[in-house]
Parts: structure tokens; C-alpha cells; sequence
């Protein structure tokens, strides 16, 4: 379908993109890599008044060092995100996450911070961000705020920016040394994940000393799995993770949709997050 | 209205155009490049994939106004004076298509892979195309096709890669 018609602006810098939205008050949307929007457009699901095209805003792009923190531009696409070594060497659970997200073309244009600010639950880097306890830097009228992932996430396809804000920067802390999963189940290639389990695993004397397993697709927002995290935490062997695992859909209300019921979904949170977690604490 | 300033397939063209129009309608109906075909709705079959600055897009998921300032290459700016690139002569000679309407997007999607990956392994070939459907050929003659564009042995393409996808 062709979208409705809208009013279409290019700011060259965060504020002017920044005033462009406040003063369209609640009418109109962000546009950077276009590959959640536009199909949205497409289908005439969104309709807004202005479209603010940051996609030309070069300081919103990159990947760089601050201290014991990674910080990737909200407008790196998906395709630079793979190929940074920096985000190889400190964050390479986002690196194998971000390698399953749709195909070539669409990583191309698709950007980590538009896949963040579009707050899906079944696109796969809201948990891995969550996983990472990444902080998620937005700018408004009155300067920048840092937002958790765990806050950030609100309801389905809802984030805390508020109408006049727009996310900048993605901060995650290096995750040198710990083991990495991204577990993805889907019916084929390019398909959303029915679920998705992201998996972190630090490890001390072959033992799981800290495990953090984020959730795709089980719930309104991402989730974290709190309550296998705590029983992996000195898991010893693929019996004490296999158990652990069982804990891995507890405080989740996984949807029914076309693919699965949330009881299928629920069994499947706890096989992939055994997989996830296995296969995390034996890659380093 | 918007201005924009494209330049497809070499040649630079200037134009008036509503924000919502789809890079892929303003190849077709405005530019008349209809070798570029749309085939979903939904951002799904990669037939509308073009090169924009150097790496693929699918049109149909781009507005004509992001393009602006931009060089866009469809499958019909790839012959050079009627000569097919070796890609091309590829998907002919080795039959890798049936209906033909997924094939523009497939070799471009090709394309991109070879830039590059010059001899990716047939696994590397069908990852590379997973944006592409094709609903005729089961997609064996395809992944040979861009084998021997590669310059490899295409025997191998067969029930070899079937078995190594399955695995």
C-alpha cells in the first residue's frame, strides 16, 4: 500500500531534530534506518504528520570507548554494528544477536538505536540491550537523560521517550571475558522469533559465577530471566544449567499469537535458555 | 513537495516528489525503470532490491526522499554496452530462474555478497539470500548460478548444500 501523506523534515543536528518534534507536539515520528517504520507506514498502521528523517545526522553514528563503556550511536546500522571490532571485543553478544536480525538488505539500513526506540518485544536486540544492563542516552528541550534498558522498555511497541525526545547513544558496559548466546527460534530466515534467549555467562573455576539471560518475545516488553539469573549463579555442569533453565519462563506472560500459544512459548523459553546458556559458558 | 537529486544507474535525474513515495515507485513510475519489480507488501521478498551508495536496499522500504544526493544502481545498470556482467551470464547459462520475477533482487543481493565475499561457500550463498524469496526454483540452480560466477566448481551446489543447510 502506498502511506498516507505526511510532512517530511531533515534536520542536521540532534537539537534541530529534537525542536522539529517538539513542536509537532504528539504527530509525528522518527525516522532513521526506516525498516520498522516504513512497513508500518506501508501498512498504514502509523500515520503521522511529520516524519523527522535524523538519518543524515552524522554525530549520531559510530562506535566508541568511554572508560569501561561502550557507546554506540543510536544510528549505527546493523551492518557497521557487525563489523566493529570494538563492539567484537566488549560486547560480542550484541554482535551474534545483531548477525540473526532480518537479512543484508535490511541490515543496512536498520540502525540498533530505531530497533531500541521502536520497542518491539519480538525484535532481538530490546534483550540483548536489557541482558547487557545497557543505558540508553535521549535527548530532549531540556538536555540528555540516561534511561536503563529496564526502564526504557514500558508496554508493547512503547519506550519512555517521551513525544519530543529522540534516543542518541547506547551504553554498554564491556562484557570482556564472559561467554555469549544469542538462541534464536523462528520458522524461517527472516522471521521475528517466536522466542529468543540472549545469555551471558561469567565464569569462575568452570563454574557459572554470574549468569544474565534476557528474553525476546515473552512477554509486552523484554524481560529479563530473574529467576533462572539467580539459580545459574554457581551452577556447576549441564545438569545444575538444565535445571536452572527450568525456572526461565517464571514472571513472564508470553503471547498468543499465529506462531505459538504461551504455553508452547513458555517451554520453549526454557529449552533455548538451557541451550543459550550451555552454549555461552562454552564459547569464551 | 520535496526536491531531490538522484542519480540511477548514471544518469542524474532532478525531481518534485510527495515525502511518501516509496524509492521503488519512483524508480518504476516516475524513472520508468520497471526492471526493478515489487513483489510484497511487506518488506519480505527482497525482488525490489537495489544498490544505494554502495550496498543493498530493498526500494520498497526506502522513500524517494532518502535517496536524495544518493547513487542508486538497479539490475538494469549493470550491462555495459549490452555485455551482461558475469553474474548475469550466470543466472542464464545455469537456468537460475524460472518465472523470473525474483531475479533482479537475487542478483543484486548476488552482487553485493561477491563485493564482499569473492568465493563464499554455498552456506555463505544461501545466508547471503535470505532476504530473497523465489517461489519456482527451490533455489538450487540460484546458488549455483552465483558459484560460477565466482569462478568455482558448481557440482557441488546440488544435494551437497541441500545436506549441508540441513545440518
Amino acid at each position: 500500500m502506498i502511506p498516507a501523506a505526511f510532512e517530511y523534515t531533515r534536520p542536521e543536528s540532534v537539537d534541530e531534530a529534537v525542536r522539529a518534534l517538539a513542536a509537532a507536539g504528539d504527530e509525528a515520528k522518527v525516522l532513521a534506518g526506516g525498516q520498522s517504520l516504513l512497513p508500518l507506514l506501508r501498512l498504514r498502521l502509523a500515520f503521522p504528520e511529520l516524519v523527522v528523517d535524523v538519518g543524515r545526522i552524522p554525530a549520531l553514528r559510530g562506535v566508541r570507548e568511554d572508560g569501561g563503556t561502550l557507546v554506540i550511536g543510536a544510528l549505527t546500522t546493523h551492518h557497521d554494528v557487525l563489523r566493529d571490532p570494538l563492539v567484537r571485543r566488549h560486547a560480542g553478544l550484541l554482535a551474534a544477536a545483531t548477525q540473526t536480525v532480518a537479512d543484508p538488505a535490511v541490515r543496512h539500513r536498520g540502525t540498533l538505536g530505531g530497533s531500541l526506540a521502536h520497542a518491539d518485544p519480538a525484535g532481538d536486540l530490546p534483550a540483548v540491550v536489557l541482558a547487557l544492563d545497557g543505558e540508553l542516552v535521549v535527548a530532549g528541550p531540556n538536555g540528555r537523560r540516561t534511561v536503563a534498558a529496564g526502564d526504557f522498555f514500558v508496554d508493547y511497541l512503547q519506550s519512555a521517550l517521551a513525544p519530543d525526545e529522540l534516543l542518541v547513544e547506547v551504553r554498554l558496559p564491556k562484557t570482556d571475558g564472559w561467554g555469549f548466546h544469542y538462541e534464536k527460534f523462528h520458522r524461517v530466515a527472516q522471521a521475528y522469533a517466536i522466542v529468543g534467549v540472549a545469555a551471558l555467562v561469567r565464569r569462575d573455576d568452570g563454574r557459572i559465577a554470574e549468569a544474565r539471560v534476557g528474553l525476546t518475545n515473552m512477554g509486552s516488553t523484554p524481560l529479563r530471566a530473574v529467576a533462572a539469573e539467580r539459580a545459574l549463579a554457581g551452577a556447576d555442569g549441564p545438569d545444575a544449567v538444565a535445571r536452572a533453565a527450568e525456572l526461565a519462563a517464571e514472571g513472564t506472560r508470553p503471547p498468543q499469537d499465529v506462531s505459538a500459544s504461551p504455553e508452547y512459548r513458555t517451554h520453549l523459553a526454557r529449552v533455548l535458555t538451557r541451550r543459550a546458556v550451555l552454549a555461552a559458558t562454552e564459547a569464551r | 513537495m520535496t526536491h531531490i537529486k538522484v542519480n540511477v544507474d548514471g544518469t542524474v535525474y532532478e525531481d518534485d516528489v510527495e515525502p511518501r513515495l516509496l524509492l521503488a515507485h519512483y524508480l518504476r513510475d516516475r524513472l520508468g525503470l520497471t526492471g526493478t519489480p515489487i513483489g510484497c507488501d511487506t518488506s519480505n521478498c527482497g525482488a525490489c532490491t537495489v544498490d544505494l551508495d554502495g550496498a543493498t536496499v530493498k526500494s520498497c522500504s526506502v522513500l524517494a526522499v532518502q535517496a536524495d544526493g544518493s547513487e542508486v544502481t538497479t539490475v538494469q545498470g549493470l550491462a555495459r554496452n549490452g555485455e551482461l556482467t558475469a553474474l548475469q551470464r550466470a543466472f542464464h547459462e545455469l537456468h537460475a530462474l524460472q518465472c523470473g520475477y525474483c531475479t533482479p533482487g537475487m542478483i543484486m543481493a548476488a552482487r553485493d555478497l561477491l563485493r564482499e565475499n569473492p568465493r563464499p561457500g554455498p552456506d555463505e550463498v544461501r545466508h547471503a539470500l535470505e532476504g530473497n524469496l523465489c517461489r519456482c526454483t527451490g533455489y538450487q540452480n540460484i546458488v549455483r548460478a552465483v558459484l560460477a560466477a565466482s569462478g568455482q566448481d558448481t557440482a557441488r551446489s546440488g544435494q551437497e548444500t541441500a545436506q549441508e543447510v540441513r545440518a
